[in-house]
């Protein structure tokens, strides 16, 4: 069974920057910085930078926690004159079966605090989760450049 | 085994967490202070937060625990310091550390545990 949250524009155009395993925690300290640095290079503001490494670091704590760790592909995304960091998180864990109540505040299935994909999803400006039972989940998110 | 020194003055504890911590080295703080506590018989923790540039759930979860441990304790913890970016995002992710009192500065946190910064 495969589920869907929100969807990326086709009409944009992004470029690969890098990719990076999640794996442990020190790989997520790796992960933050490299996102950060993209951040400032495109010139976010330092509330826009903060807000989207804080949500990778969710992102990448849920892919540890329930995927079993996973990759991670930063892109640089275009749309016209707009231009933003696009950053994929992709974990080969058993997916999510209730995508609706995962995206809930206060829902956790791990002993958790309940605010890793809604809180996530708040600080971004786009948010999509592919998911496939058995599978493995896809959880992309964009902050633009205001 | 890294660690994150926990200096002592008087009855206070002060901890400046100074790197991106990962998440062993979060927890030995949690466990380093929660001991320190009882061996100092300290009667306040300050945590001073103001190099750090992300909070997320799991540290905040981190900084609300060990608030909890250190009351339990007959301990007040202050957290200092933070970064406006960072209050920023941790209200607007609905993250709002229960429990744990707050202070702009290592100054006013002192302040608000009863003591001169200049005894």
């Amino acid at each position: 069974m495969t589920s869907n949250f929100g969807s990326t524009d086709s009409t944009e155009a992004d470029v690969e920057i890098k990719r990076l395993p999640v794996q442990n925690s020190e790989e997520l300290v790796m992960l933050r910085k490299h996102v950060r640095d993209l951040a400032v290079q495109l010139r976010l503001s330092l509330i826009d930078q903060t807000k989207l490494v804080t949500a990778v670091s969710e992102l990448a704590r849920n892919a540890l926690k329930y995927g079993g760790g996973g990759e991670a592909v930063l892109r640089i995304v275009r749309n016209g004159p707009r231009h933003g960091v696009r950053l994929s998180l992709i974990d080969a864990g058993p997916g999510i079966a209730d995508l609706d109540m995962a995206m809930l505040d206060g829902f956790t299935s791990g002993g958790g605090m309940g605010l890793g994909l809604g809180g996530a999803r708040r600080l971004v400006d786009d948010f999509a989760v592919h998911t496939t039972l058995g599978v493995g989940t896809v959880v992309t998110i964009t902050k633009w450049k205001r | 085994m890294d660690r994150i020194p926990i200096l002592r003055m008087g009855d206070l504890l002060l901890v400046t967490i100074q790197v991106d911590m990962h998440d062993r080295l979060a927890m030995t703080l949690q466990d380093d202070l929660t001991n320190r506590i009882v061996q100092d018989q300290a009667k306040g923790v300050l945590i001073d937060i103001s190099a750090l540039d992300v909070v997320d759930t799991f540290i905040g979860r981190m900084i609300s625990n060990t608030a909890a441990m250190a009351r339990v304790l007959d301990a007040t913890t202050v957290v200092v310091g933070m970064q406006p970016a960072v209050a920023i995002t941790l209200v607007e992710m609905g993250l709002s550390l229960p429990g744990v009192r707050t202070a702009l500065n290592i100054e006013r946190g002192m302040a608000l545990l009863g003591k001169r910064y200049h005894e």
